[in-house]
């Protein structure tokens, strides 16, 4: 049941018209106007915070407008619900998947049915293959939910959107979890759906994938729509004009994108080259379009400003690249940890030396969280050992590990990184309840408590209206400033990171890798979990693949590195 | 010892079984589509109580035990009617509500029943029972089984309706999606505040009606506080039967028979204190929970409100 | 956490500005009055639906339970067993656990201390056997408690119905002891041998005030400090605030979980002994005062504070003590203190949801 072309190719499905939504504290989208057309891949390009999430959700009845008119097929009507946004045709596939995980493929697409209903699984089965197989998809729609790969429950889900007859699919950065071959497939999907006649919306903060897939992008800054290029213009831009306009527009003339000398791929991670303080970073803005493949579309600015840095200046050229590399301070051999069924680690050995940053790629779900909290001392190991300066450390538990300097900056900032109701200075002491000088004989020393929470706070730039604050109220950026000052404070010499610019505004985001960086550069022996390929490029010195709780291969980070990780990632699927 | 394998004891236990089963498996069949929905309903216990006084107070009045039923699944109605507005509707956190009707219902109900029947203790006329051919004939069992008021029969054969809707309507998978992730079920398009709604006011005429039962059928006449934990009994068969009507029906007898071991022991001759045979349901209930309380499996999103939009 | 304890949600808004001190004073009367208000005036409806004044109800209440001196002294001594009580949940709510199970562990503790005080006095001094009594107190209440918080601490069990279950075992079992183990063959109703006036807790400043309201205020500021100033109970909160975040923390979780019953539970059971040893005496057959549950609103209304609670505690026992008054008199049974007590919940959850979206409203 694929929608047929409408008749007037080029109006407007869905149109918006001065849309303004605001929350508290913040106004999500500000008088934004746009206009969604049949047989057109339509890109709303922003990074987080842009507001494009908030667009969706009102797209699809899920969040009223403030202000504003929303025009379907030429008249204005409000998408009050979830049910009104797919009687008008307007499906939407989610960042995160909106099946139910207990039922099975069919059964999820059965949900709404009149309740009295016998649904024909067989009937429905029958339907779903045939749409799937038509768009090249193959997923058994009487697996259940739950124990599907995201990037199938994603397909299962754009099935089902078109089952319903929609003539929008809206697709929220649906490639955050994929592959890069998935990533591909996706886009050639696209392609394929807009080809048929469907208005395909495609949200993202990936500046390449915008252009590779896109008829018409818009961009999207702070709330607003900052700048629009429709179909011929994209087509007439290369990529290179293409991507100046777009980060024109994204990041405004003030800062414009430092012109690099060179456009020649990535270095390695060049710590003690570049320019001074903490700034080390060679990686050209604007890339030769094919020559790496790739492209962060985040400002790289040469000067920020004069943040007070905790660390010293990198050694320049002192005993890292070109000298031998020092003996490793944490090793892993043979790690295991059970899961559920299989194992969630299985075998995994790798090495990190002080002042190394090992990046580790892969989807997620692959194991990576169970082995940051393994190595964490969260979560039990059933095999292997860790060892620490060359002493094994499986039996310590994790404050031990803590006082030995092993720290672990967790993905989940609010839900297991803080205590959000608790204040600030609270949440920065979490790990060391109890300890000295910060609590004597059992009792609290707040003078201590405060000073300390003073002390970071300033250190790392913590936005926040006091230390007494609750950390719940600070933005997300801020409560991971809070997460790293706490974990990079006190004779830290190990530390895991697990996403930590998931999320994140790009301000943000270059600071929080400025302080990876940092901290390496002063010999933080740096363990990386992220499944932003840019960020693992940009900052590490090597790079392992995880893929089904192994370690798939490990490569260097060079010129090649981009493409045998992507190899490893894929041959390890299969 | 020897009169515990006598007719009379086993008779009397069958029977008890089922008279203080019925009430459980009510209440456990009702807990559990609150609890497949997503809503933890601690206040079951209030709901059959207020069912329990207004079924006795309507059959009483009336004359009829059916209306009296009627008058039960009202009672529950509208205690539930009050939850689904409080924690459903608005969100308020399902256990302290959960807790505060069922003290209010515990008091209400002990309240109304002093201003009304203290002085008196009416009773109502036993009920008439459907034996059913045949069956009613097997010996010992037979009457204790077969031979009783048809709302036994219903409430059995409510347990197998129930697993059917659960498994295969539409309306089941809705309840299951509302407990598991009703964002999903809300972006089907699904009124999950509406699932939900409709859940827990099936709870209420259910708990109702069980409340109902033990007054008109099981005692003939209202005590206050009555049901003695029966409500919560529910809430552990719902928790432990994972999803499926017919565990609750055996943990229903199992529970019922515990419950009236009192009296068949005495029937049978043996002469335990009441009160230490009164632990037996209890003890039995922590016994299970011991045994098999790892493995209860409940809805992700239980006691969690849903709020759309929501991150 | 205010919002946050009554309705289990989290704000994470920027904060809005602060107002003034008069503002914030009438802030907290709407409140935290406004509820107490608003449950009395519905309770007052029930009571002319039924037909009884509710004017003449509470003016008893008042009467006898706070402005005659007689009254007072017995509310005064009704405090005692309440604020261990209220300083019982305070732990346990805290730390995030649901402990449902104090009229139990009340009971049997009351029951056991009723059975070893008279034998304990006759043997030692008075200083001796009294603290004796609440140590073994405290021993029965987290032993009747370990089955619970090693159901939830290692197999993941909900408490709620664990500690209710405890419950109606724990009254059974004390009907039990009190009617076969315990009693006292010298009474013709069954019941423990009646502890002397003489041995018991003793009395403040010559009037009949059981000192037992002392060790309630200590029991409850001890807490109160412990919870807001020790390591040990900002431990307890982060459980009860964020669990995975306390794992996370490397927060030993199972054995705090075990620690925060044991407490809470021994806190509940010295309730059941200070009111022997302080006013009953003596345990008689099916007696069950069933404070526990009442006094959960009374911890919510205080937002878990200690202070504050002592000051609710201090309410309700007047309304304790004058509806037994107004039951004799009035012919309303004490029944009607449950029905307060669960409007105020209900009132109280209502009213700390529009605080709730009134705040985010000024924020937006």
């Amino acid at each position: 049941m694929i929608a047929a072309p409408p008749s007037d190719a080029g109006a407007p499905i869905v149109a918006l018209h001065g849309i303004t939504r605001r929350f508290p504290g913040v106004v999500a989208n500000d008088r934004v106007d746009l206009a969604i057309r049949p047989g057109e891949v339509h890109v709303l390009l922003g990074e987080n915070g842009a507001g494009k999430s908030t667009l969706i959700a009102m797209l699809s009845g899920l969040l009223q407008p403030d202000e504003g008119r929303i025009l379907v097929d030429g008249r204005e009507q409000p998408i009050a619900s979830p049910r009104h946004a797919l009687g008008f045709g307007i499906g939407t596939v989610f960042q995160h998947v909106m099946l139910a995980p207990t039922l099975t493929v069919v059964e999820n697409l059965a949900l709404g049915l009149p309740w009295w209903r016998r649904p024909d699984r067989a009937r429905l089965a029958a339907e779903f293959t045939r749409t799937a197989e038509a768009l090249g998809l193959s997923i058994d729609p009487h697996a259940v939910t739950g124990e599907l790969s995201l990037g199938e429950q994603q397909q299962a889900e754009i099935v089902r959107a078109l089952l319903r007859g929609s003539r929008v699919l809206i697709l929220d950065e649906a490639t955050s979890m994929l592959t890069p071959k998935g990533v591909e497939e996706l886009g050639a999907l696209m392609r394929r759906l807009a080809g048929r006649g469907i208005a395909v919306v495609f949200i993202t903060h990936k500046l390449k994938e915008a252009f590779d897939f896109g008829d018409r992008i818009s961009i999207l800054r702070l709330g607003r729509k900052v700048g629009e290029i429709p179909p011929e213009r994209l087509r007439a831009l290369g990529e290179r004009e293409a991507t100046a306009e777009i980060v024109h527009l994204m990041f405004g003339s003030s800062e414009s994108p430092l012109p690099s000398p060179s456009l020649s791929p990535p270095s390695p991670r060049g710590r003690g080259l570049g320019g001074g303080g903490s700034f080390g970073l060679t990686r050209p803005v604007l890339s030769q379009a094919g020559a790496d493949g790739g492209f962060d579309p985040l400002p790289i600015r040469a000067q920020t400003r004069a943040d007070p840095s905790p660390y010293p200046p990198p050694a320049r050229g002192g005993g890292t690249m070109n000298d031998s590399v020092p003996a490793p301070i944490l090793v892993v051999r043979d790690l295991s940890v059970p899961g559920h069924g299989a194992a969630a680690v299985a075998d995994v050995a790798l090495e990190v030396a002080p002042g190394e940053i090992l990046g580790i790629a892969g989807i997620d779900g692959n194991g990576q969280k169970q082995l940051a909290e393994a190595l964490a001392g969260q979560r039990p190991a059933s095999g292997g050992t860790v060892l620490l300066d060359g002493r094994p450390i499986d039996r310590l538990d994790v404050g031990a590990r803590r006082r030995l300097g092993l720290r672990y900056v967790t993905d989940d900032r609010l839900g297991e990184g803080t205590v959000g109701p608790f204040p600030v200075a609270l949440n920065l002491l979490l790990k060391q309840i109890g300890e000295p000088p910060f609590w004597s004989r059992g009792l609290d020393r707040p003078d201590e408590i405060d000073r300390n929470a003073r002390a970071l706070v300033a250190a790392f730039d913590v936005r926040t209206p006091g230390i007494r604050t609750p950390v719940g109220r600070l933005s997300g950026g801020n409560i991971q400033k809070v997460l790293l000052a706490r974990e990079l404070s006190g004779a830290a010499r190990v530390v895991i990171y697990s996403k930590p610019t998931y999320g994140l505004d790009a301000q943000n985001i270059v600071a929080a890798r400025r302080r990876i960086r940092d901290a390496a550069d002063a010999g933080i022996a740096t363990i990386l979990i992220s499944t932003d390929l840019e960020e693992l490029l940009e900052l590490s010195d090597r790079i392992a693949v995880m893929s089904r709780g192994r370690i798939a291969g490990t490569v260097a980070n060079d010129d090649r590195a981009r493409q045998r990780v992507g190899e490893l990632m894929i041959g390890a699927q299969s | 010892m020897d009169g515990l394998l006598t007719q009379a004891f086993l008779t009397s236990l069958v029977l008890g079984a089922i008279t203080a089963g019925v009430p459980l498996l009510l209440a456990g069949l009702g807990e559990q589509i609150s609890e497949k929905a997503g809503v933890l309903n601690v206040g079951i216990e209030g709901m059959m109580l207020a069912g329990a006084y207004l079924g006795f107070l309507v059959a009483f009045t009336s004359g009829s035990i059916w209306l009296g039923f009627l008058g039960g699944a009202g009672g529950g109605l509208l205690v539930a009617l009050l939850m689904a507005l409080l924690c459903v509707r608005l969100g308020l956190n399902q256990i302290v509500i959960g807790i505060a009707l069922t003290l209010g219902a515990e008091g209400m109900t002990a309240l109304l029943h002093f201003f009304q029947f203290a002085q008196s203790y009416p009773r109502l006329e036993g009920a008439s029972t459907l034996p059913i051919p045949g069956l009613s004939a097997i010996p010992v069992i037979g009457p204790a089984l077969f031979d009783r008021h048809p709302v036994v029969y219903l409430a059995v054969a409510l347990t197998f309706v129930l697993a059917w809707v659960f498994r295969r309507t539409a309306l089941g998978l809705d309840l299951q999606a509302a407990g598991d992730k009703p964002a999903a079920l809300d972006a089907a398009g699904v009124d999950v505040i509406g699932v939900r709604t409709a859940a827990v006011l099936a709870t209420g005429a259910l708990a109702g009606i069980g409340g109902a039962f033990l007054a008109n059928i099981g005692a003939g006449l209202f005590i206050p506080f009555m049901t003695n934990g029966a409500g919560f009994i529910g809430i552990v068969l719902a928790m432990l039967a994972r999803g499926r009507p017919v565990w609750v029906l055996l943990g229903a007898l199992l529970f019922g028979a515990c419950l009236s071991m009192t009296t068949a022991l005495q029937v049978a001759g043996v002469d335990v204190p009441t009160d230490v045979i009164q632990m037996l349901p209890f003890a039995a209930v922590m016994a299970v929970l011991v045994l098999f309380g790892r493995r209860a499996s409940l809805p992700a999103a239980l006691g969690l409100p849903y709020v759309r939009g929501a991150r | 956490m205010t919002a946050d304890a009554v309705n289990g949600t989290a704000p994470a808004h920027k904060p809005p500005a602060k107002p003034g001190p008069a503002g914030a004073a009438l802030h907290w009367a709407l409140v935290t009055l406004g509820p107490i208000l608003a449950a009395l005036l519905l309770s007052g409806a029930v009571l002319l639906a039924l037909g009884t004044d509710p004017l003449a109800y509470y003016g008893l209440v008042l009467q006898r339970g706070l402005l005659s001196w007689l009254g007072l002294q017995e509310t005064l001594s009704r405090m005692g067993p309440l604020l261990f009580l209220a300083a019982g949940l305070i732990v346990a709510f805290r730390a995030g656990i649901w402990n449902l199970g104090t009229d139990g562990q009340f009971l049997l503790a009351a029951v056991i201390v009723a059975a070893a005080g008279p034998p304990l006095a006759d043997a030692l001094p008075g200083w001796v056997a009294l603290p004796l009594c609440l140590v073994l107190a405290a021993l029965v209440g987290a032993a009747w408690s370990l089955l619970p918080a090693l159901l939830r601490a290692y197999q993941g069990v909900n408490e709620i119905i664990t500690t209710l279950m405890m419950t109606f075992l724990g009254t059974s079992f004390a009907n039990v002891l009190v009617k076969l183990a315990f009693r006292d063959p010298a009474t013709t109703v069954p019941q423990t041998r009646t502890l002397p006036v003489d041995d018991r807790l003793p009395r403040l400043f010559g009037s009949t005030i059981s000192s037992g309201l002392l060790l309630g205020l200590l029991a409850v500021v001890l807490v109160h400090l412990m919870m807001t100033r020790t390591a040990f109970g900002l431990k307890l909160r982060v459980v009860g605030a964020n669990a995975r975040a306390a794992v996370h923390a490397g927060l030993p979780v199972p054995r705090l979980t075990i620690a925060v019953f044991a407490l809470s539970a021994g806190l509940a059971a010295m309730a059941g002994a200070v009111d022997i040893i302080g006013t009953q005496g003596n345990v008689r057959a099916d007696w069950n005062p069933a404070y526990g549950l009442a006094v959960i609103p009374l911890v919510f209304l205080a937002r878990f504070n200690g202070f504050a609670s002592i000051a609710f505690v201090f309410l309700f026992s007047v309304l304790s003590i004058g509806g037994e008054s107004a039951a004799r008199r009035l012919g309303v049974p004490h029944f009607f203190t449950l029905v307060v007590m669960a409007i105020l919940l209900i009132v109280l959850a209502l009213v700390e949801y529009a605080d709730h979206r009134r705040r985010e409203r000024m924020r937006a």
